[in-house]
């Protein structure tokens, strides 16, 4: 179909996908901006104030990046896998599936919708953090491209995870077994320089790390990770996600019998 | 005219070794109203779930207007609406956003689709609930939503699977009228129903299956006119004691009587001997649709002969 098809069709996909979470944001919205409140409370302002300065800066400051980076992850993953699994749970999915949209204009649409809620959370946990602390800003550009890949990477995981999903316990136990454990070792509560030299090794196996480290470095120009390392770690992911991703839907898996 | 729909050795085998279809051939010309008849598991849903990509094929070829769901796939699903058997909307949205939307799909932009929603929410006698979320509707709104939700990028083809069920009859009858309206706006309409009187009233065309083969295609008029024998109730005052000669009847009670009248026999006949026996005859209704009894009998030669 001519270009101008697949704008509107990845348009209509795009409005339907910010929609619904935005008419749903009392549990889209608000539940990442307390729990990530109370992670400033708690970590940054009650024990970090004991724990002194971290890769130069007080411990506020340094956990901010992570902590926003966390809300954006765990924000673009579940947007992604809950709706497209509602989706087929309700069988709506077969109004794209019948409809002239090509594959990648799916897979584009529901990524452009788990992007905007991450990075709309990423936005409101920005704006709460200068309650606790102020944000210094080294380089805006690394800060928009590391959260954009960062958004997309997950945004496909979550429409990975819901592309195999057979019940919603499905889709939970991705981010509870995997994405929470990869996430609270991935950098946002320490430096991994701090760590023995094996297990910095291994922390280098966990692609959270160059995620928070390439924004974090953005925020307060420090990182544990070459920049390029780590942009190319993502870039990576990006594609090989967008591949199993245009794979999956192209075969049907899960959708089609 | 090249046809609106041509499917040529159509077989689907699904995992687990269960085949569905066993190489059926179909032709739907243009503008035809076509009804697609079969008992259930017959491949009725398989064949529709094929040519709108639901299902992946095992073997064979299906042409929509002429482009092939092998190499022009979007091109033949634009000329298709679908209204599936079961609601497959999005329970939450409001009726006018499930329809924007869907039309988004097919590229008709959002001022476009409005119009389009309206018209058709009216049309449809709809557009008081415009706003509702679609779970508020009762069964017969939530299936005239799904025909306008099909018509929002105004197809060439119309497939409708099981459209009427659960549908009261009057407005299964204003349904009858809208789609003999579309129909005659020159559009194709595919049809499957199990409510034989719906597809003899409205189809031309008829191909029935069972068992994943196609056991006839033909037109209406001509299967109906295969009909050797109809059988008729008749309402009557104290028939206890009735003796007919060269009639096949049963007594049902002292008021009902049953009668197999041949194509070749005069139903007069059977009035005169009634007559003459003192016996008056109230009234008079086919015991079951015309089609019905056709597709009965072709079915059950098709498990017999197989």
């Amino acid at each position: 179909m001519s270009s101008a098809v697949n704008s509107i069709a990845l348009k209509s996909i795009l409005h339907k996908e910010v929609h619904r979470f935005m008419r749903i944001w009392v549990q889209t919205l608000v539940p990442p901006a307390i729990t990530i409140s109370l992670y400033f409370v708690i970590f940054g302002s009650l024990i970090g104030s004991r724990i002194g300065e971290m890769g130069g800066f007080d411990y506020m400051s340094f956990i901010v990046p992570g902590l926003i980076m966390m809300a954006v992850i765990t924000n673009s993953y579940s947007n992604v896998a809950s709706s497209f699994f509602s989706a087929k749970w309700q069988h709506n999915v077969e109004e794209m599936l019948v409809a002239p949209v090509p594959n990648w204009v799916i897979v584009a649409g529901y990524v452009g919708g788990g992007m905007t809620r991450g990075i709309l959370v990423g936005l409101i946990v920005t704006l709460i953090s200068l309650f606790f602390t102020d944000i210094h800003i080294h380089n805006i550009w690394v800060i928009l491209i590391s959260v954009s890949l960062t958004s997309a990477i997950f945004a496909l995981g979550g429409l990975i995870n819901a592309i195999f999903a057979r019940s919603f316990d499905d889709i939970s136990i991705i981010p509870t077994f995997i994405l929470t454990p990869l996430t609270y070792l991935g950098g946002v509560f320490y430096s991994i320089s701090l760590l023995p030299e094996f297990w910095q090794g291994v922390s280098k196996a966990n692609p959270i790390v160059y995620m928070v480290n390439a924004f974090r470095y953005g925020f307060l120009g420090i990182t544990d990770i070459n920049l390029t390392v780590a942009f190319s770690v993502l870039g990576v992911f990006i594609v090989a996600l967008f591949a199993i991703a245009m794979t999956l839907i192209t075969k049907g898996i899960g959708l089609r019998t | 005219m090249n046809n609106a729909l041509e499917i040529s050795n159509l077989e689907k085998v699904y995992k687990g070794g269960f085949t569905a279809l066993k190489g059926i051939n179909l032709s739907v010309k243009q503008g035809d109203f076509f009804a697609l008849l079969g008992p259930n598991g017959a491949g009725k849903s398989t064949t529709i779930g094929i040519m709108t990509s639901l299902v992946n094929k095992t073997a064979g070829e299906v042409k929509v207007f002429d482009h092939s769901i092998d190499n022009e796939l979007e091109q033949a699903k634009s000329y298709i609406g679908l209204v599936p058997q079961e609601f497959n909307f999005n329970q939450f949205e409001s009726l006018t956003r499930i329809l924007v939307n869907q039309a988004g799909y097919y590229g008709v932009d959002r001022k476009l689709a409005h119009q389009r929603a309206e018209k058709y929410l009216k049309k449809l006698d709809l557009w008081d609930k415009r706003d509702d979320a679609a779970r508020m509707l009762s069964g017969g709104m939530k299936r005239r939503l799904m025909i306008a939700r099909a018509l929002m990028h105004e197809p060439k083809m119309l497939i409708l699977d099981e459209p009427t069920a659960g549908v009261d009859i009057e407005l299964r009858r204003s349904m009858w009228e809208f789609l003999k309206e579309l129909n005659g706006q020159g559009i194709t309409i595919i049809l499957t129903t199990h409510y034989l009187e719906e597809a003899e009233m409205l189809c031309r065309n008829i191909a029935i299956i069972d068992q994943g083969k196609i056991v006839e295609n033909t037109s209406m008029k001509a299967l109906l006119s295969k009909l050797d024998v109809e059988t008729f109730i008749l309402d009557i005052d104290n028939g206890t004691d009735i003796k007919l000669s060269d009639i096949c009847y049963r007594i049902i009670d002292e008021h009902t009587l049953e009668i197999d009248v041949k194509k070749s026999q005069s139903i007069n006949a059977v009035f005169t001997q009634l007559t003459e026996l003192g016996i008056e005859v109230r009234s008079m209704r086919n015991k079951s649709n015309r089609l019905e009894e056709l597709f009965v009998s072709l079915v059950n030669n098709n498990v017999t002969g197989s």
